[in-house]
């Protein structure tokens, strides 16, 4: 037995306190954000804070939510969130569905999944995606937030395997009592595959939250930018001339317990779910990754 | 999986229940339906994936917005001859080669010696809540971590050098402002961030080895070590090729959101890499051919190295993904 020996007993004392460095280090940035957000001013300016508030306030918080550009960009994330979460679930189910079919019965399902996997492997690029927008007029508009990557390749490659694990009786019995394909969806695989679609949903839910390169790509007005990208302006390029503030707010703004409380409303609805998405991905991706 | 098909209905046709033949016309409308529940992804896939590849076509254009695309001259490989031609732009093509690179090597063996220590810790409770912990950056953004990084590595009163000035004694970094200390951080950062999640893919592997070999090798008096060597590395070995060989297709991706987020001009001459090179000349300063060129140049390469890869580990490993 190995692990009664001594250089392993000794070994499993060092891995243990490694594994609890490593864990450790994770988790060590975001708590000091966290500090530094319930700080008092002074003490967070002149570099104080540490892992643990100095002057404990709630200010910074209460003067970010009073700030209408963090409020409004708040609202459109939410907006694109839910519409752009539905309707991808929705085009993925569907064609997640239809392309889970043998070959044999759904002859032209070679041409349309090598439709949609090609564009996993090439893309326009960024400069014909920003003209057809412009051509399209859909800057400024919610839908150029949620149409163009509504359709997910890989949570359509996901789902089709995993309506292929459900049997093929079951489906067939709805066959027999005269359901057509929509209705075998509905009645037959989406009420057994409800953990698959969570987890799909769960993590286009943070895709969208997170998003915030097309945010600002394709708003030239910021009075449209969500959260993410208003977030990318004020915190990372400190560029607050896209940004029109009151001078009051200005100082408000730029100030670093303010920052941090930004930073961590930001996270912290990722930090809330993270518990639900967890319980699911190792499995669906391990699922869809790897196949024998 | 089951096989229940018929004949019949390999031919792709449905048997009637009563007479047990085929029944011709439900065949047709069974597929019509299939093919309307593709039409919404396919008809988003033509609209925002097809129709930018035929704007490609202006790289190889003198692309003016005011003259439009029709109007605009074409100037074959002018745009090319330009990226290869001038010192600066192959330097941007080097600098996503390192730092790809790196990320691709060190995104290789953390994860995989992680994964090798984590399996070690045999008290479950602790081994899940080090795995939800470490799994936990991989959900935020780069927008998110950029501002947390350059609070943290910023050069007057950061918490990382306010640890390492008062620990050694030296003069505070700029993490941020160097090139060579940008790609060290970018290349850290990215490792931090991802390292957790990657390891699922090893963990899995190692979960799925034999316990009967192991038990085997205890009979015949290996130690730990010598079981990890001559059971664990070997059964590793597959879907190691695999990950790596897969890493492959990223050869020319640098990061984009990591690197915008976390770059400024100081560093332009180091950590510059296509992406972002390519959003500044064609979204900011409006060279819109020649920003397509070098975007269309990364998009190539990197198709080629990506379908060679799948190419590869379908060949030596027998993966595929669907």
């Amino acid at each position: 037995m190995y692990h009664k020996t001594k250089p392993y007993r000794i070994f499993t004392v060092f891995n243990y306190i490694l594994m609890i460095a490593i864990s450790v280090l994770c988790v060590i940035p975001l708590i000091h954000v966290l500090a530094v957000s319930f700080s008092g001013k002074a003490a967070a300016n002149a570099n104080l804070v540490g892992l643990w508030p100095i002057d404990f306030t709630v200010d910074a918080y209460t003067k970010t939510i009073a700030n209408e550009n963090f409020t409004r960009s708040i609202w459109v994330t939410l907006q694109r969130t839910v519409l752009g979460t539905v309707f991808s679930m929705g085009v993925v189910i569907l064609a997640a569905y239809a392309l889970s079919k043998e070959n044999a019965r759904f002859r032209r399902r070679n041409l349309y999944i090598w439709l949609l996997v090609f564009t996993m492997l090439f893309s326009g690029g960024l400069v014909p995606m920003y003209i057809l927008m412009q051509k399209l007029h859909l800057m400024n508009t919610l839908w150029v937030l949620i149409l163009p990557g509504a359709v997910s390749v890989w949570n359509i490659i996901l789902l089709l395997n995993f309506f292929r694990a459900v049997p093929k009786e079951m489906e067939e019995a709805a066959f027999i009592d005269g359901a057509g394909h929509f209705r075998t969806l509905f009645s037959v695989y989406l009420p057994v595959s409800m953990p698959a679609i969570a987890t799909l949903s769960l993590f286009t839910i943070v895709g969208h939250w997170n998003s915030w390169f097309d945010g600002l790509l394709y708003m030239t007005n910021h009075r449209n930018y969500p959260l993410a990208t208003f977030l990318q302006t004020v915190i990372v390029q400190q560029d607050f001339s896209k940004v029109t503030v009151r001078p009051e707010d200005l100082e408000n703004i730029s100030q670093r317990t303010v920052k941090a409380a930004q930073i961590f409303i930001g996270m912290a609805p990722i930090l809330i779910v993270y518990p639900f998405l967890q319980r699911f991905f190792v499995k669906g991706i391990v699922l869809g990754a790897v196949k024998e | 999986m089951k096989n229940l098909v018929t004949p019949a209905s390999v031919k792709g046709e449905k048997l009637d229940v009563s007479t047990g033949k085929p029944r011709k016309k439900s065949k047709w409308r069974t597929n019509l339906s299939l093919d309307l529940m593709v039409m919404p992804a396919l008809i988003l896939t033509l609209i925002f994936a097809y129709i930018p590849m035929t704007g490609l076509a202006i790289a190889f254009k003198n692309y003016k917005p005011g003259l439009g695309f029709n109007a605009s001259k074409w100037v074959g490989l002018d745009h090319f001859e330009y990226l290869f031609s001038i010192p600066e732009n192959v330097q941007v093509i080097w600098n996503t080669l390192i730092i790809a690179g790196l990320k691709m090597i060190a995104g290789l063996i953390v994860p995989f010696l992680f994964a090798l220590l984590l399996n070690e810790v045999r008290k479950m409770a602790f081994k899940k809540m080090v795995q939800t912990i470490v799994y936990m950056p991989h959900f935020l953004s780069w927008v998110i971590l950029g501002g947390i990084l350059s609070d943290l590595l910023a050069r007057d009163g950061g918490l990382i050098n306010q640890a390492l000035v008062s620990m050694f004694g030296i003069k505070p970094i700029f993490f941020l402002g160097d090139g060579n200390w940008f790609r060290f951080v970018v290349v850290v950062s990215d490792v931090w961030k991802e390292f957790g999640f990657n390891t699922i893919v090893f963990l899995a592997s190692l979960a799925g080895i034999n316990p009967a070999l192991y038990e085997a090798a205890e009979v015949d008096g290996a130690g730990r070590w010598q079981q990890t060597r001559s059971i664990t590395m070997p059964a590793m070995l597959p879907i190691t090729i695999v990950v790596g060989t897969l890493a492959l297709g990223n050869v020319l991706n640098g990061g984009f959101d990591q690197i915008f987020n976390l770059y400024n001009a100081l560093v332009f001459d180091k950590g510059d890499i296509i992406d972002t090179f390519v959003y500044r000349l064609g979204i900011v300063d409006g060279k819109f051919s020649f920003s397509t060129a070098v975007g269309l140049f990364k998009s190539v390469v990197s198709f080629v190295l990506i379908v060679s890869a799948y190419r590869i580990s379908y060949k030596f490993a027998n993966y595929r993904i669907f």
